[in-house]
């Protein structure tokens, strides 16, 4: 067997056209996931039942469930119902993208939720009675106590969500999405040669998550420049 | 010096406290007037700490009555925040804000609470920081500090509230002893200078010279109280000598 390095060469800026697509399916279901696992933090952590279990019962579904399967339901599963076609999320879930997007920040969401709660429980009891005895209330115990290092101690955690959700946003190739690995597979399908494509599509997203991996390394010490003797 | 003016700043009548089904505070009764330094000791578990505690409402009581400076710690206190605001607090780990410098640590509440602006919170901050004697240290992180200096920002934080009363939870007993010292003579000038203060603590020569009254708990309830010539020279109770033979004889 030969590795045919010119298809490489050749097919490597095709697969590149798909980064766009790869980037904004990462940075818009991240972003929308995390606000919505703040949100289910806050339910979670709000000690009324009403909203901490419901939140549970999200989470357990959302983390119980394939990702290609949460997918699948939304894009060929939801159209069947006339109340979705009729609905102002018509537009979204009408494209791939959009089911893509919408799947992938609900099953973020679920993870980084309870990654962020780890970091909340992280934080000690001591500071939060410290802020107490100084007169502060609840709220603000929050806003500048416990989400400040709850931040903190959650980052190595989500850095680690977010690179298994740059990988997940390849799924969205099996709904037709051109992402970069919806070209690749495209690539294959015409010329026999999944092995040199498949391989360089690996690396281009081990460089990816390389990338990913830096960007939380500066975060992490910049907001852990308290946790230095030195500094 | 007893003082018999008006009403007491702290009063606690009838107190008991539960855990679960342990009784951690058994009928405490207590007064503290303005002025007054009270030390308060007693083995491990004697629920000390939970009295303390309860003044500034971090444990809520079960029965019985708290009366702070004329307002009532009760359930239906929505206002906890105003009565802490007069009621500092130091913790035996210090619990300093990690995330912040210190001069933050000592401003954070003044600008919340107090609602001061920044310019104002930071000279407050910092003429505590003098009176502790560590203004050089301002714009370091707590990890930065030895234990001593910790514990002496944790002082200075508490006191930027202008607190009236000042309530110690075992503030040295988590330092090493060659920095005991420095945190006891900010508590002995504190002291001087007319502060309320309820000192739960294990150091004998400071509840010598400093207390005016000196109390002593074991399993919950206040078994003696008495000035501290009397308590140490005379003490009434099997269970205060016991205390006070395993804890001087070394």
């Amino acid at each position: 067997m030969t590795f045919d390095i010119d298809l490489i060469v050749e097919s490597l800026p095709l697969m590149l056209m798909g980064i766009g697509i790869t980037l904004k399916l990462l940075i818009v279901s991240g972003l929308l996931g995390l606000m919505l696992a703040v949100c289910l933090l806050l339910m979670r952590i709000s000690g009324k039942w009403y909203l901490s279990f419901p939140a549970q019962v999200y989470i357990y579904i959302f983390r119980g469930t394939p990702i290609l399967v949460q997918i699948f339901i939304i894009y060929y599963g939801l159209p069947q119902f006339e109340a979705v076609r009729d609905s102002i999320l018509w537009p979204i879930l009408r494209e791939p993208m959009g089911c893509a997007i919408v799947a992938l920040t609900l099953n973020t969401a679920a993870y980084v939720s309870e990654i962020l709660r780890g970091g909340v429980l992280g934080v000690s009891k001591g500071v939060l009675e410290a802020g107490s005895a100084l007169g502060m209330s609840a709220r603000q115990k929050f806003i500048y106590l416990t989400a400040p290092i709850a931040t903190r101690l959650a980052l190595p955690a989500y850095s680690n969500d977010v690179i298994s959700l740059l990988k997940s946003t390849a799924l969205a190739s099996t709904i037709t999405i051109a992402d970069m690995t919806g070209i690749a597979r495209t690539i294959v399908a015409d010329t026999y040669a999944p092995y040199e494509i498949f391989i360089s599509l690996a690396i281009v997203y081990i460089i990816f998550t390389f990338g990913i991996q830096k960007l939380f390394g500066a975060i992490e010490r910049y907001l852990g420049r308290y946790t230095e003797r030195e500094g | 010096m007893t003082r018999t003016d008006a009403q007491p700043l702290i009063r606690m009548q009838g107190v008991n406290k539960f855990f679960g089904s342990f009784q951690a505070l058994k009928n405490i009764n207590l007064e503290v007037h303005r002025g007054e330094r009270i030390v308060v000791c007693g083995p491990s578990g004697s629920g000390k700490s939970t009295m303390i505690r309860c003044i500034n409402r971090l444990e809520e009581h079960n029965d019985g009555h708290i009366i702070i400076d004329g307002k009532e710690l009760t359930d239906q206190v929505n206002d906890i925040n105003a009565v802490r605001r007069e009621v500092g607090m130091v913790f035996q780990s210090f619990n300093l804000f990690p995330h912040m410098t210190i001069v933050k640590n000592l401003m954070l509440a003044q600008q919340l609470v107090r609602k001061l602006s920044k310019a104002e919170a930071r000279d407050t901050a910092m003429h505590y920081l003098e009176r502790v004697k560590i203004p050089e240290q301002a714009e370091k992180y707590p990890i930065a500090l030895s234990g001593g200096q910790q514990q002496r920002v944790a002082i200075a934080r508490a006191l930027c509230m202008k607190p009236e009363i000042m309530l110690f939870d075992e503030p040295t007993s988590a330092l090493d002893p060659e920095v005991i010292n420095e945190v006891l003579e900010v508590m002995v000038d504190l002291a001087k200078e007319g502060m309320t203060m309820i000192c739960v603590t294990h150091e004998m020569g400071f509840a010598r010279s400093v207390a005016d009254r000196i109390i002593f708990m074991d399993e919950g309830e206040i078994v003696e109280e008495a000035p501290p010539t009397e308590f140490f020279d005379n003490p009434k109770s099997e269970r205060t000598k016991k205390f006070l033979s395993q804890i001087l004889t070394h």
